[in-house]
């Protein structure tokens, strides 16, 4: 224990985490008055220099690619610093059977700094699934206490939209969308001609400026990181007004190792490794949130073991690490002749989806439970690295032929991604792997995980929607998927759509849930968790922004107690 | 360009003012401009200067590679080709930095000359134009290899070469200005989809 250094000041509350979560929360408690130091296991990011905004491929020697062109799997090197599926010196398992791919980001802002921007609440039902049709649990919260966190949020990080009115899908505070693109007028009509419900999508970019945050300028490049802050980011949004109170102290390259438990059975602070001199140092607080993403928060609090919690913190129902879940995925993509005659036109827009189909058959029986959403894209964007790896792969030949081949199918291309629930199984959870430690000697999770039937049927359900809305539009669908296998229907491996949630889940009784409706442990007062985790359910929307809203109104509870001496 | 369309370097300046005064974002103005000299220095280093020296190829490889990204893409009365367009030298760099890239280009560049030397009785380069076009019509179809079993590897290596290729030129200036992209740049409203020609 001499090894480790005591740092003697006294915050108020340490957050670990700088993302979607930990950002909310480190804005709604240093506005509230609190002292926070802030955990966060990457580096600061500097929007001028890191993120590659308005740059042309030939301006990098790798052309996008990357070093070795290695960058083509995590999605190309012009994005903004993010994270990847493997990162050098930390490791995770799987069990024999099981495939897990697990994203982290190791950066100030996480996630944010790169994410789809897809911001969409949780409908009313969504928080009463077990009452609706049998499968897995309520959650302890109604829509109704998080609507007002959800009108919060958008006004604040400004998310665009349109009142619509179905009932998967609640409308919220918008800002007014941007104008379609010939992608999203040909799709509607499809849909329209289908009976498909299409709208206006709702992403979190700027279509008018909001406290000073320029409005979108329209290059279609969010994913690199916006240098006028044009979309949310919470580096960039969270970060900066936490800052500006200066309550907040931001602690960078520290790796949260252990969660420290007092005599008294409270939290009394957190033990880190500093990347920089791989030392361990510790950090006293009277409170604790962990935002560290679903997964890392859970490794963080089974790995917190004491005599009065031998299984890891705040983990007396056994329950942390279960009920791991993420959205289930199947894409496919269609040639549109349609658009072959489309003239040469900026095409950009923002850095997303204009239109999107939400979940349209809930008035319905289908053969399997819940729903998904329809995400879709295509037409003239910026070329790029693999741009042409449909042609390549379809048609054969070189010279003229190719370069006339590649002008006639260049935009022509619709791309659609279904995006939906998973139920919670049994056979899907993520624990300690007592056999192998990380670079920071913290021992890592291993995974487990099962797509259940009901999963299966729901990406066979996708595959034939997006042939539906192809073949209505005048086109031809060109992805062909295997009904067996290892991903049947095009179903993605777990972990892929990089919506992993649930493995802290909130609840009424302690005996089958970690957390309260609030995002406190029912075990240990002062620790909360403000990720991804304490999600009961994943439903057919992307989690971000429920995650920003649950974070604050966690974060407003946790004010409130402070103020009452409770914590 | 449209009144609508600003330019790179007008939106910079704009940041540059300070119309962001008030914001969140506190760093942005004095950044911009080191960001904007980051840019136009982008644009510089990116220009063709001077002979490329290989970092992977040897100068004979080099040739060979020259030789058939101009085969795979060539000039023609709309634009440059692959070697104008630089994808021999982003190809160079992928392979200096990846062994799959150096086994899978280099041992394919050398089954090309000993392919060749074996049917002509020359290196690939030495060959007549005639006789390389024969060649390349032999390994840029699958087919040919289900009928004749030693132009496997060759066909592997041309599929995964023309893919670089194509990666190369339409990731080049030429290649997008061959596609008519317009955008990659800031605009004050998006314009939205043009009236749709009939379907």
């Amino acid at each position: 224990m001499s090894q480790v250094i005591r740092s003697p000041k006294m915050y108020d509350v340490c957050v670990i985490g700088s993302g979607a979560g930990g950002g909310t929360a480190a804005k709604v408690l240093t506005e509230g008055g609190l002292n926070v130091v802030l955990l966060e296991a990457g580096p600061p990011v500097n929007p001028e220099k890191d993120f590659k905004m308005l740059m042309w491929p030939y301006e990098s020697p790798h052309r996008g690619a990357g070093v070795g062109g290695h960058a083509r799997e995590n999605f190309g090197e012009f994005l903004a610093p993010n994270g990847a599926w493997r990162i050098e010196g930390e490791p995770y398992t799987s069990a024999p059977g099981s495939n897990f791919q697990w994203f982290r980001s190791r950066i100030v802002g996480g996630r944010t700094n790169h994410w789809g921007r897809i911001a969409l609440r949780f409908a009313p039902i969504d928080f009463k699934s077990a009452t609706r049709d049998g499968l897995g649990d309520d959650w302890p919260i109604t829509y109704d206490d998080l609507a007002p966190y959800y009108d919060k949020v958008e006004s604040y990080i400004g998310v665009f939209g349109t009142r619509e009115n179905v009932s998967s899908a609640p409308d919220g505070m918008f800002l007014p969308p941007p104008k379609p693109r010939c992608t999203d007028l040909i799709v509607k009509k499809a849909c329209d001609k289908i009976g498909i419900i299409c709208i206006p999508s709702r992403l979190a970019i700027l279509t008018r400026s909001v406290n000073g945050r320029l409005p979108c300028h329209y290059c279609g490049q969010c994913g690199r990181g916006c240098v006028t802050a044009s979309n949310f980011s919470s580096s960039q949004v969270m970060i900066p007004p936490a800052m500006k109170t200066g309550k907040l102290t931001m602690v960078t390259g520290a790796m949260a190792r252990e969660v420290l438990l007092g005599k008294d059975g409270k939290a009394e602070g957190v033990s880190y490794i500093d990347k920089a001199t791989r030392t361990e140092k510790r950090v006293n607080a009277r409170a604790v949130v962990l935002a560290a993403s679903a997964c890392e928060s859970a490794r963080l609090l089974l790995n917190s073991k004491s005599a009065q919690f031998p299984d890891g913190l705040a983990n007396s129902s056994g329950t942390v690490g279960r009920y791991l879940t993420d959205s289930v995925g199947s894409d496919g993509w269609g040639i549109i002749p349609q658009l072959e005659k489309m003239p040469p036109h900026n095409h950009d827009g923002v850095g997303g989806m204009h239109m999107y189909i939400p979940w349209w058959k809930f008035d319905r029986k289908n053969d399997f439970p819940r729903g998904y959403h329809i995400e879709f894209g295509g037409g003239r964007n910026m070329p790029g690295i693999g741009e042409f790896s449909d042609l390549l792969h379809e048609e054969e030949g070189y010279g003229a032929t190719l370069k006339k081949r590649a002008r006639q199918v260049y935009g022509t291309g619709i791309g659609m991604a279904g995006r939906g629930e998973m139920i919670p199984n049994p056979d899907t959870y993520c624990e300690i792997d007592s056999n192998v430690v990380d670079k920071w000697g913290i021992p890592v999770l291993r995974f487990h995980f099962k797509w259940s039937e009901y999963e299966v049927r729901q990406a066979k359900d996708m595959q034939e929607t997006f042939r539906a809305v192809i073949e209505a539009a005048g086109g031809e669908y060109k992805t062909k998927t295997p009904i067996s296998g290892e991903r049947p229907f095009g179903i993605a491996e777990g972990g892929k759509i990089i919506h992993e949630v649930g493995t802290a889940r909130m609840g009424a009784d302690p005996k089958s849930s970690v957390l309260n409706g609030y995002c406190q442990a029912h075990d240990v007062k002062n620790v909360f968790v403000m990720d991804g985790a304490p999600l009961v359910t994943n439903p057919d929307k992307n989690p971000t922004l429920t995650i920003m809203a649950l974070a604050w109104r966690a974060s407003e509870y946790l004010l409130d107690e402070a103020k009452k001496g409770n914590l | 360009m449209s009144e609508n369309s600003v330019t790179r370097r007008d939106i910079l300046r704009t940041l540059a003012v300070g119309a962001v005064s008030g914001s969140v974002l506190q760093v942005i103005p004095a950044k911009a401009a080191e960001y904007a000299h980051q840019v136009v220095h982008n644009e510089k280093s990116a220009s063709p200067a001077g002979k490329y020296v290989p970092k992977y190829f040897s100068a004979h490889q080099y040739e060979m590679l020259t030789t058939l990204c101009d085969a795979i893409i060539p000039k023609d009365e709309k634009s440059g080709g692959a070697v104008e367009a630089g994808a021999p030298e982003f190809i160079d760099l992928l392979t200096s930095e990846n062994e799959e890239y150096q086994l899978a280009l280099g041992g394919g560049l050398q089954w090309l000359d000993s392919f060749c030397s074996d049917r002509y009785s020359e290196t690939f380069l030495d060959c007549t134009p005639e006789q390389r076009k024969a060649v390349l019509d032999m390994i840029a179809f699958r087919k040919n290899a289900k009928q004749d079993l030693a132009l496997s590897q060759g066909v592997a290596f041309f599929a995964f070469l023309r893919r670089l290729t194509c990666d190369g030129f339409y990731t080049s200036k030429i290649g997008i200005a061959d596609l008519q992209y317009i955008g990659n740049t800031a605009l004050r409203e998006f314009p939205g989809c043009p009236p749709l020609p009939e379907a």
